[in-house]
């Protein structure tokens, strides 16, 4: 009779800590309270019909003391549960990527290597992972029990969750939000393998080139190069060196241009327009292209470094509206 | 309910009494209570709605501020002209029938009636306009928003809305009315008097209650791209 | 009805059931203890109903293969058995038949203030009901009892809106019920009656009527929006136009959590009622009790993002409704020590009432403590939409609420009736209930942990064991169930007469007759002691 999921990630020793913690304060916390009421039923039942007790109003100490005391023990709870979601909050800067996208009833793996796979993700031990999280749908929640993560997956935005593996081996990857008809059939497996493994297995897969060249491939088939000149200022904005560069709006706001503007650009090109560019040139691309095509695209922009120049002008202040530098990483610093 | 005065010995008391209060003013009492308490839920009900479009606006700025061109501000300040003289008629209405003055709470009544109308008449008009200009997202073939066409998505949230909230609104409106008219027919057969105007004095308090909700709903539907016009 | 009760000793003396006959007057009364019974009958039909498919769902989860029905049948089992208990069953029990009845009488009042709104809210739940059933009948809902956007607005197939316009109607059941109980507590208390001897069930019923008020509203516009979204295609929560289906949620808990205290706060008053009658004592820190069920209440609707802290809220979001999850477990405990500390030096019986508030005592507390693991961040991560949960909420609602209304429905059977019921059995079911739960619910827990998610059809078969003693569980849990039902029917002919007071319970309520008169009280009591003054008697009158 299995009683505890094996602990297979970084966290999940943390996590059955805490969760013995709780279960050993509410096992003395019931018995206490079970045995109490145990002893006064026995020791206080009814001997004679017309017995009457003597009334006890109360105690403001122990009103007081039974308060504080569990609230204190509960903060503790509170403080450890905090920490560790805390440090599970951000993945480590050197964590490898993942893709995985939702949609009823499967869930569809990429790697930017290129492998693709469906309810099967293969990581390997002992180096972070981060996955990055789309629906086609309907929400649905990535879980994978032996790590101790889960997720939920939002469709219209991205998610991300990462976890580090320690243990090779199969473990079940559920879907945790209720999705429908076939909600308990979004099932699969997650294999941790040992680094040399793993690294035979990435070898093996992957016909179709990695993430960034098929989001390449997208790119010129859906026409984006057509505007888009990779070297060269055209109607829109240049790509290179843009992911993650400060982006400056033309209503004065600046944002970063992570995953999910990109995937907002390419489905919802008004939303925000660059400084110096107009409206309603680029098309929006909603219902053309699929969540794992979005992927395979951002994946390429990422891949799209500055070339030969040395990391970034970084020299002195660069003034917005120069469009040739409007997109280095120094674009909209003042 | 059996009926069975526990309270003793004279019969002497309003025929307004229901028999499970003891006096009068408990009775009033209560159903002032009873009616804000009730206007306290429909605070949570509007509220919802509020709420939900404050989210969405403050994600979508330009695209709510868009569509305050499809909007008629001097229609919507018509409307609220009226709702707030609404409520001084129907002020001073419960005040005419404190003060036992039949008459005079039969015209206020009927004149409050009125102008719920008028707003209920312009809403009509203003609606009817939207369908005409295709911006009524809840029908097809009624959605037309190519003049700004990167804020289509999220106008139409905003529209939707619009219809939502006046529309429960206007729902308000006409129970208010249907209330004022038989407040009204209580009142011409002479049942309040400054004894008993329980009825008169809670639909007070709901009308000035629909009329508030809209104090709120013009500025946020109507007014959000208007700002530097106004000043 | 009317021939039940035409049992001649009854119908010796005029009380609330033989005033008047035929249906005219039991369907047009304005009595509220008329109405009680109108709800108490209904809402038993709902729990049945619920019961069933509960049933259901349990035999298919007997095998880890979905191999009884198909997974649309078996998603809308779980639904409706959620739909049903929650808004049909849990969320009017105690209120709208307990606290009906017994709300004016334990203040001293006649009625409660508005008693057509009063028959009026027993019209709408029916109302209410009959768009559930309808959907039931119709093919079913699929959503789950929270109805989560954007599967519920634009990919469910089912009777969506038919669903959710029944939700909607009973909402205003609730929201009535609450606002004729503020308004009777505030306005119609007896003379001598102060806030501070109030007896604490009124406390309770007080404390859910704000939430009633206050939070239900909330749930009627969201779901009347999901119903309108479905219906004119819109998408205010479709992602797709730019909606957000997590604003869907946080509208939901906005009242789903604070209603969950809507289901508990009356079954705790229930508690304090039947702790103090059957220790023979008063209660040990009255204040404190009633000062807590105003906290449950106020920082009930403070927490409810403790459901969604997988969904991708801020840090900061996460921090602060897991520490205010922390506070509102605060109140509830104190309710468990001072009811513990009320039998100390009591003199206990242990009539099947109190068997039930021991139950709910025991269980309560493995509910709420497991409540702490969910609103503990680095666990719910691992928790969330687990089996836990489900174990967790039923501990609460089915070994807590459920508990507390058994209880409450026995102590006070013999002033409704006039009618004892058969001892021996009643405590029988008791423990039947208390054990076929522990069997039911308690190896769901470990199956949680172990990963077994929740809404599940066919699982993995390592969980098959834990599923196996629930199903097993829950046959003799719904035994429990049923034996009552029997015995209490039969009672209505064959028990012994109550008399007034046969607990020898202290409470206004006990000073009238079994079954009371119409009027409640031959003359409005004046209240010169405090609640649950038992010590004040040289001697218990029971009889």
């Amino acid at each position: 009779m299995p009683f505890l999921p094996v602990a297979a990630s970084s966290i999940a020793p943390e996590v059955d800590h805490l969760f013995w913690y709780l279960s050993i304060v509410s096992i003395i916390m019931t018995a206490l309270i079970f045995l109490t009421i145990f002893i006064f039923a026995v020791k206080y039942r009814r001997r004679s019909p017309n017995e009457v007790p003597k009334p006890i109003h109360g105690s403001l100490r122990l009103e007081i003391a039974w308060s504080v005391i569990p609230f204190l023990v509960m903060l503790t709870f509170f403080w450890w549960g905090a920490e560790i979601f805390f440090a599970n909050a951000s993945p480590p800067a050197d964590a490898m990527d993942v893709y995985a996208v939702g949609k009823q009833w499967m869930w569809k793996v990429q790697y930017p290597e290129g492998q693709r796979e469906i309810n099967e993700l293969h990581v390997p031990i002992g180096r972070p992972v981060k996955v990055t999280l789309a629906s086609e749908d309907v929400i649905h929640s990535f879980f994978i029990p032996a790590f101790r993560v889960k997720h939920d997956v939002v469709p219209g935005r991205y998610d991300t969750m990462w976890f580090t593996a320690t243990k090779p081996g199969r473990y079940h990857l559920f879907c945790a939000e209720y999705c429908g008809t076939e909600h308990s059939g979004m099932v699969g497996w997650v294999t941790a393998m040992n680094p040399s493994d793993y690294e035979n297995w990435l070898t093996s897969g992957g016909s179709d080139g990695s993430m960034a060249q098929q989001g390449e491939k997208l790119f010129q088939q859906m026409g984006c190069s057509t505007c888009h000149l990779l070297d060269q200022q055209g109607r829109c904005p240049i790509l290179r060196g843009v992911y993650g560069s400060r982006v400056q709006l033309s209503d004065g706001r600046s944002v970063i241009a992570d995953d999910a503007y990109i995937r907002e650009s390419i489905l919802n090109p008004n939303a925000k327009i660059v400084a110096g560019f107009r409206p309603d040139i680029m098309p929006t691309f909603q219902g053309q292209i699929s969540e794992e095509g979005i992927l395979q695209l951002i994946v390429y922009i990422k891949s799209l470094a500055i070339e030969g120049t040395p990391s970034a002008p970084n020299g002195g202040t660069t003034t917005a509206g120069q469009p040739s530098n409007a997109f280095g990483p120094n674009a909209g610093k003042q | 309910m059996a009926d069975t005065h526990a309270v003793a010995t004279e019969h002497e008391h309003s025929p307004h009494l229901r028999h499970h209060f003891d006096d009068m003013a408990q009775q009033f009492d209560s159903a002032t209570l009873g009616m804000w308490v009730f206007l306290l839920t429909e605070i949570m009900f509007f509220g919802g709605m509020f709420c939900a479009y404050s989210v969405y606006r403050s994600m979508y700025p330009e695209a709510f501020a868009s569509t305050s061109q499809y909007m008629n501000p001097k229609f919507g300040a018509f409307n609220t002209a009226i709702l707030i003289v609404s409520s001084l008629s129907m002020a001073l209405a419960v005040r005419a029938a404190r003060l036992g003055q039949r008459k005079a709470l039969q015209l206020l009544l009927v004149i409050t009636m009125i102008f719920g109308l008028a707003f209920l008449g312009v809403k009509a008009f203003e609606y009817h306009e939207h369908w005409v200009d295709m911006k009524v997202p809840l029908f097809a073939g009624h959605w037309d928003y190519s003049q700004a066409p990167q804020f289509a998505r999220q106008a139409q949230i905003l529209f939707c809305f619009y219809f939502f909230m006046t529309g429960f609104h206007a729902l308000h409106m006409i129970v208010g009315v249907g209330l004022l008219t038989t407040i009204l027919v209580m009142a011409h057969k002479g049942t309040f008097s400054p004894e008993y105007f329980t009825p008169v004095e809670i639909s007070g308090l709901y009308w000035h209650f629909v009329d508030i909700v809209w104090i709120f709903l013009f500025p946020l539907l109507y007014l959000i791209g208007h700002t530097r016009q106004l000043i | 009805m009317s021939t039940a009760l035409a049992d001649p000793q009854l119908t010796e003396q005029p009380n609330y059931l033989n005033s008047e006959y035929g249906w005219k007057s039991w369907l047009f009364t304005k009595d509220h203890k008329r109405i009680a019974i109108l709800y108490l009958i209904s809402i038993t039909v709902m729990f049945m109903i619920g019961g069933i498919f509960a049933l259901l769902i349990r035999l298919e989860l007997l095998t880890p293969e979905g191999d009884m029905v198909n997974s649309d049948t078996y998603n809308k089992f779980f639904t409706m058995h959620g739909v049903v208990m929650v808004f049909f069953f849990l969320i009017p029990s105690i209120p709208a038949t307990l606290g009906n009845f017994f709300v004016p009488m334990m203040i001293g009042a006649k009625d409660l203030a508005f008693p057509r709104i009063n028959l009026l809210s027993w019209y709408i739940y029916i109302a209410g009901a009959a768009f559930a059933l309808a959907a039931i009948v119709m093919g079913g809902v699929d959503t789950g009892w929270t109805f989560y956007t954007p599967f519920s607005s634009t990919y469910s197939n089912t009777f969506v809106i038919t669903a959710a316009v029944g939700v909607f109607i009973a909402g205003f059941s609730s929201i009535l019920t609450g606002l004729n109980f503020i308004v009777t507590i505030h306005k119609m208390r007896a003379p001598g009656m102060t806030w501070g001897r109030l007896p604490l069930f009124v406390w309770a019923n007080y404390a859910t009527s704000l939430i009633q008020v206050l939070g239900t509203p909330v749930v009627a516009i969201t779901l009347a929006l999901v119903a309108l979204e479905r219906a004119f295609h819109i998408g205010i929560f479709d992602p797709a136009i730019g909606g957000d289906p997590i604003l869907f949620q946080h509208m939901f808990w906005f009242y789903s959590h604070p209603a969950v205290y809507i289901m508990i706060l009356p079954g705790m008053g229930v508690i304090s009622e039947l702790v103090t009658c059957f220790s023979r004592k008063g209660i040990f820190g009255y204040s404190f009790i009633a000062g807590s069920s105003l906290g449950i209440a106020i920082i009930g609707f403070l927490v409810w993002g403790h459901h969604m802290f997988v969904t991708g809220m801020s840090m900061y979001a996460s921090l602060y409704f897991s520490f205010l999850t922390m506070l509102v477990a605060v109140p509830s405990a104190i309710k468990v020590f001072n009811w513990t500390a009320t039998m100390f030096r009591g003199s206990i019986s242990y009539d099947t009432p109190m068997l039930y508030a021991f139950g709910f005592i025991g269980l309560f507390t493995i509910g709420g403590l497991t409540g702490l693991f969910l609103g503990t961040l680095g666990i719910d991560v691992h928790v969330t939409d687990t089996y836990f949960v489900v174990a967790h909420f039923h501990y609460v609602m089915v070994g807590g609420m459920v508990l507390a209304y058994m209880g409450g429905v026995h102590f006070w059977w013999p002033k409704m009736t006039g009618k004892l019921y058969p001892e021996g059995w009643a405590k029988f079911s008791a423990l039947l209930v208390f054990a076929g739960f522990n069997a039911t619910f308690f190896p769901q827990f470990i199956a949680g942990y172990l990963g077994q998610p929740r809404r599940y059809h066919a699982y993995a078969p390592e969980f098959q064991v834990y599923n196996v003693m629930s199903t097993a569980g829950a046959t003799i849990l719904g035994l429990g169930y049923l034996i009552p039902l029997i015995y209490l029917t039969w009672s209505l002919r064959y028990g012994k007469p109550a008399g007034n007071n046969p607990w020898g319970a202290k409470g206004l309520e006990w000073e009238t007759t079994s079954p009371p008169p119409t009027y409640n009280f031959e003359k409005t009591p004046i209240v010169t002691e405090e609640a649950y003054a038992y010590s004040h008697q040289k001697e218990i009158e029971v009889g």
